[in-house]
């Protein structure tokens, strides 16, 4: 494969893999609260919620990345807190990359679970605290598997837009090879350079197979899940 | 046991404001829909908070909103089996089962998954999912995972309203093991008079978000002004006597011999059977040359009228009391009055299965 590709175009699959694998586990889990939240909850301010984690599906991507850079970057209030405290830079790094990835696939990822959660039978819910489970319990042992397929889906679908994302990922990272260069970025890179045409055209045959092989995954397991957790 | 509650909430237009108390055993609520009885079961299950209110079962405070105490459902420690049985559509039968009893404490452990999937015969279905049974074994399934929680008190919500006749036939014998032979109390919805007549110890009458009525189901189902004339019955305490050869069975009753198509259970064994009162004929002399089985001398107690061209006159027959719903130009005719002795007849056939239950009433 490293043949195929040359060392660079290798470099870049690699680590759109490991930013795409780190963007979706570490945004899962928050993502799930928030599609529980917006599903199953009223409080105030859940518009506003709702707006802020669909705003960057509408927004440019250059302007998400833009907004980023100013929050997140070395001279930005969260950017300066984390570098001061924890020692943790995100400008210029392949982390920073994975920010923007996971930003960008957090609409797509909520939308999947919060459909899955909206169609699980409050019913069923109530029935179990009645049996004498306490909410965390219901959640844990009722909610969260039957809403398994739906968490698959918007995990998978969160991954494939953060190994495709491009205008934030730039914008905040800039496309630094081996370090925030993802397929996309080297892509554009090698588009721009003279002669470059035939490896970009083999990277797009890697983004293309990689990219099939994670619908036809997501396609599988979510059956198989489905159909475990339809009680038939 | 005793079951104290007293609700006040508003939903909307709807006002409940209900209280009442029953003894250990099986309280039946029943009322025209709309009349409040799930909104009552679901404030006892925590799963509604009523305004204002108080519920006790024994010493055990599930609600006192002028204390200040509402418990969580999740810490009341019921079985409720809800009408659609609600299980769990990713657990296997076995699984659900357990489900209640993993929560409760371990000192509280009451009944077996063994004995309770005996009473309810469900071994065969343990490896299955709930997707795959019937709706009669879902809801046999329901049963046992809400005994198995090791409930102080079993709430069911029309438990049978969702099945057919042969399926109801199947499991209303399943509460009356579970009344006879688990001492949880249960506060049942039905609006099945049958069902009342063969579950309740005591039969609470809702209208309107209050409680209209509260006693015996026998003295319940006689009350015209709880179930209409046209439902009137008497509900008669019975020993099986014996089977007979020709497909009838005769019982033993305080107001005499009664013989009915064969009934389910050994001789010796302990029923009650609702009898309507619109099925009873009476007669001032013995008839002769009459189809009828069973004709019961009495003496007359008390004859109600209403709006209506009919009216409900009650015999005293040894120490029961039976019904008959008869027009009043009838009563006119024979110069019935009470204190006068009469016949009450009633054909066998006019009672059907789902009118005979186990049990006594008291």
């Amino acid at each position: 494969m490293a043949d195929f590709l040359g060392p660079d175009a290798w470099l870049a699959v690699l680590l759109s893999l490991r930013v795409s694998f780190w963007a979706v586990l570490v945004s899962l889990p928050l993502g799930i609260l928030v599609a529980h939240a917006l599903a199953r909850w009223s409080f105030p301010g859940k518009q506003v919620l709702n707006g802020l984690v669909h705003l960057p599906l509408v927004l440019p991507p250059v302007v998400t990345g833009y907004l980023l850079l100013v929050t997140f970057g070395r001279r930005g209030p969260v950017g300066q807190f984390l570098d001061t405290w924890f020692g943790i830079v995100l400008s210029f790094r392949w982390t920073g990359a994975a920010l923007a990835a996971a930003v960008m696939a957090f609409p797509l990822m909520v939308r999947a679970i919060r459909l899955s959660i909206e169609a699980v039978d409050p019913r069923l819910e109530a029935a179990a605290s009645t049996l004498g489970a306490g909410r965390a319990w219901v959640f844990v042992t009722v909610t969260l598997p039957l809403i398994l397929p739906g968490i698959i889906a918007g995990a998978i679908l969160a991954f494939a837009k953060a190994m495709g994302e491009f205008g934030a990922t730039i914008t905040f990272v800039s496309n630094i090879p081996g370090e925030t260069r993802t397929i996309p970025s080297a892509i554009h890179a090698l588009l721009q350079a003279p002669g470059g045409d035939s490896a970009a055209a083999r990277l797009v045959i890697v983004a293309l197979v990689i990219a099939m092989a994670a619908l036809v995954l997501a396609e599988l397991v979510s059956r198989r899940v489905a159909r475990r957790v339809s009680g038939a | 046991m005793t079951l104290t509650v007293s609700v006040q909430h508003q939903l909307g237009d709807f006002t409940l404001d209900a209280r009442f108390e029953a003894p250990a055993g099986v309280t039946v609520l029943i009322g025209p829909s709309g009349a409040g009885k799930t909104t009552l079961v679901n404030t006892v299950a925590g799963l509604l908070h009523p305004r204002q209110g108080r519920i006790v079962v024994d010493d055990w405070v599930l609600l006192d909103t002028q204390a200040g105490r509402v418990l969580p459902p999740h810490k009341r420690r019921l079985g409720y089996v809800f009408q659609g049985a609600r299980l769990f559509p990713h657990m296997s039968v076995r699984q659900n089962l357990l489900y209640g009893r993993w929560f409760a404490p371990r000192t509280a452990r009451g009944e077996s998954l063994d004995r309770v999937v005996d009473l309810l015969g469900i071994a065969h279905l343990l490896a299955r999912r709930p997707g795959a049974l019937s709706g009669g074994e879902r809801q046999r399934v329901a049963i046992g995972r809400a005994l198995l929680a090791s409930p102080r008190l079993i709430l069911a919500d029309e438990p049978l309203t969702a099945l057919d006749e042969a399926r109801k036939a199947e499991i209303l014998p399943y509460f009356e093991r579970l009344r006879d032979e688990v001492s949880v109390p249960i506060l049942y919805v039905s609006h099945s008079l049958s069902e009342v007549a063969r579950l309740a110890t005591t039969v609470v009458a809702m209208k309107d978000g209050q409680v209209a009525a509260v006693g015996s189901p026998d003295a319940i189902l006689g009350d015209v002004a709880v179930v209409g004339a046209r439902h009137a019955a008497s509900v008669l305490n019975a020993r099986v006597v014996a089977h007979h050869g020709d497909g009838l069975s005769e019982l033993a009753t305080g107001a005499g011999p009664l013989f009915l198509p064969h009934i389910h259970e050994v001789p010796g064994a302990t029923i009650r059977v609702r009898i309507a009162a619109r099925d009873v004929i009476l007669s001032r002399e013995r008839p002769h040359g009459l189809s009828a089985l069973n004709i019961l001398p009495g003496v007359i107690a008390d004859i109600r009228t209403g709006h209506g061209p009919g009216a409900l006159v009650t015999l005293t027959i040894g120490d029961e009391r039976l019904t008959a719903r008869i027009t009043q130009r009838s009563v006119r005719d024979m110069g019935l009055e009470p204190g006068q002795p009469c016949h009450a007849v009633l054909k066998s056939v006019a009672v059907a299965p789902e009118d005979v239950g186990t049990g006594r009433i008291d």
